[in-house]
């Protein structure tokens, strides 16, 4: 395996000059690529099968799990988890972190609040304002990390505190409270709930937060798979050096991955925001890394570079079912994080097989 | 050579400052279609600072930089590029975790449709891969292979296939055949030589005078920033190219003291 000829001459051949050009040899290494190699090769299929078990685990064990309105319950914890895995999927593949991610669902929700109940602003313009200032933020993150070359690690972490004091500081200064209330009241909470928050398929009432996370999951794989978009976000991350070389805009690419992350957390702070009609000061607060969770169990590798936008969605499906599922079994709900560390171990060893396989022993 | 045509492209006494380090000075070189000019130099000799002079990465600060002729001024590799000027950079040519057709479109993918709808053109790209790699000798059957399972040699030939495909006039190669071993070094030579048959102005950077001697119809030595010598194919033997790039007379030197150091007692 250590040398791949590619026609058998040794070097001295080329001394001829006008060697005709040899013929294609078949390389044998790459005859007999099956259906199970191939699927190997995809970064869903561990979570694939993860979510399998845990699905079947808890179908089995307890009596709502499999039910219409037990599936409600565990595809909506699972969807506002979701939306923003694939999001944080795409700014890993990409070859960054965002720790504000979580704390950006709070700082959203509290912005659209102030904004509604404290400066008169009706529902709609409120939250246009709150997707341009996560717009903002994730343009301040990307830039930052992009021109300081600093790790996002770093430069995130400083964000998450930022807001996280911003969020506690701002509300109680303006509340006196460490909550924002009263939502419901706002002109246009009707028309902007019924996009964000509301419910379908009564009596099960699943969420209308599902369908966006789907649409949103959809869309993702598409840009990853299919648009030039997409094939940059992967050179990016897989390694920026070689993008650059051939022209793709490294910076660029990156700040618009930090933008698209805050903005799908603005997304779900406005939804958690309008169904609750309150938002809570340390709202998002540790979430960040439930993301980052979901997404490495959907096989994003920490380094960059690969991972998918449907292995992230199966992460934030499974995270979802064992909450859920950990509730149902009237187990103390307090080992779901348990259960988080276990899953995120095993599925950091299954992506460093892929990973080999993927990259080959060569390198 | 045919005076007819200028040079490709042509250096004509380019120096290279850092501060006040002298990189590079009072080079001068033109790289014709159809040859293979073979830069050569030990480490610090000025070799990296040429390549990014040429590509496009660094400006130079005196002398003139002709393609085909006419002045040109580089701001970005992407001047460069657009001048038919591709270098494939050791090891930072292709992202390893990426399919093979994926790379070899990176940054200039075909697209499909208008709008929010445009997409890769993924059979085009695939099949266009696969005919420019078969045209260097390699048989890709599965075009999602990642790159990074493709030997060293195949990686470099994915780089040079994709740079003659978008239309390269002058193909620079940062040391490649440095980090391969003796066989690879051979396939790698080999896709040189095809460059060259295909009509491209090849420059060749290399440390190692046996991989440059095989291929190259010129040879030019650079020492400590300055050009020491510019030699056609066959006014130059190889041990007197392999003494030349080590210095000449310094090498020398260095026997004549490494000797007598071993002669005295103590």
């Amino acid at each position: 395996m250590t040398e791949a000829d590619g026609g058998g001459s040794p070097a001295a051949a080329v001394t001829a000059p006008g060697a005709p050009a040899p013929e294609p040899v078949a390389d044998e290494r790459l005859a007999n690529i099956g259906l199970p190699a191939r699927l190997m090769r995809r970064p869903e299929v561990g979570s694939l099968l993860g979510a399998l078990v845990i699905c079947a685990f808890f179908w089995i064990t307890t009596d709502v799990f499999g039910t219409l309105d037990g599936i409600a319950n565990w595809t909506d914890v699972a969807s506002t988890l979701g939306i923003m895995a694939v999001a944080v999927a795409l700014l890993m593949i990409g070859g960054e972190f965002d720790l504000s991610a979580g704390v950006m669902t709070g700082t959203t929700g509290l912005l659209m609040g102030l904004l509604t109940t404290e400066w008169g602003l009706s529902m709609w313009p409120a939250i246009l304002l709150t997707f341009l200032f996560a717009a903002g933020v994730g343009f301040v993150n990307g830039y930052m990390v992009v021109k300081t070359k600093l790790p996002s690690f770093i430069v995130t972490l400083a964000t998450f505190f930022v807001l996280q004091g911003v969020n506690l500081g701002v509300t109680k200064a303006i509340t006196g409270t460490v909550r924002v209330a009263g939502l419901g009241d706002v002109p246009g909470y009707d028309s902007a709930s019924g996009l964000f928050s509301s419910t379908f398929w009564a009596p099960h009432n699943f969420r209308i937060s599902v369908v966006w996370w789907i649409a949103i999951a959809a869309l993702a794989t598409w840009v990853l798979a299919r648009t030039r978009a997409g094939n940059w976000i992967f050179a990016v991350g897989g390694d920026a050096n070689a993008s650059r070389n051939v022209g793709v805009p490294v910076a660029r690419v990156k700040i618009a991955l930090f933008m698209t992350t805050a903005i799908a957390a603005a997304l779900v702070g406005i939804m958690i925001a309008l169904r609750l009609s309150s938002v809570q000061a340390g709202q998002g607060v540790g979430e960040e890394f439930t993301y980052i969770i979901a997404a490495v169990v959907g096989g994003c590798l920490l380094t960059g570079g690969y991972g998918s936008a449907i292995g992230a969605s199966l992460g934030a499906l499974i995270v979802g079912m064992a909450f859920i599922g950990i509730q149902f079994s009237g187990w103390n709900t307090d080992w779901r994080f348990l259960f988080l560390g276990v899953i995120l171990l095993l599925a950091v060893l299954v992506n460093n097989l892929v990973r080999h396989r993927a990259e080959g022993a060569r390198r | 050579m045919s005076a007819a045509k200028p040079p490709l492209l042509e250096v004509r006494g380019v120096s290279k400052y850092f501060g006040n380090v002298i990189a590079l000075k009072d080079i001068s070189l033109g790289v014709n279609a159809g040859e293979v000019t073979c830069v050569l130099g030990d480490n610090g000799a000025g070799k990296s600072s040429f390549i990014k002079i040429l590509s496009g990465v660094h400006g130079h600060d005196e002398g003139e930089f002709l393609v085909e002729g006419e002045e040109v001024r580089f701001k970005s590799p992407r001047d460069a590029r657009e001048l038919g000027i591709a270098t494939v950079f050791q090891d930072l040519a292709t992202v390893p975790l990426m399919s093979v057709w994926r790379n070899f479109f990176l940054g200039s993918e075909p697209t499909v449709g208008k709008g929010p709808l445009r997409r890769i053109d993924v059979k085009r790209a695939q099949r266009t891969m696969r005919e420019e790699m078969q045209k260097m000798g390699i048989d890709v059957r599965d075009a999602d292979q990642p790159v990074g399972t493709l030997s060293g040699g195949e990686r470099q030939a994915v780089a040079i296939a994709r740079a003659v495909f978008f239309g390269a006039k002058v193909l620079i190669l940062d040391e490649p055949t440095s980090a391969l071993g003796v066989k690879q070094s051979g396939v790698v030579l080999r896709y040189v030589v095809q460059a060259r048959e295909r009509g491209l102005g090849v420059i060749f950077i290399t440390h190692n005078p046996h991989h440059a001697y095989p291929v190259g119809d010129r040879f030019v030595v650079l020492n400590r920033g300055r050009l020491l010598g510019d030699w056609r194919r066959g006014e130059i033997g190889r041990d007197e190219l392999v003494k030349m790039m080590s210095g000449g007379a310094e090498l020398d030197q260095l026997t004549h003291e490494l000797e007598s150091q071993l002669e005295a007692p103590g």
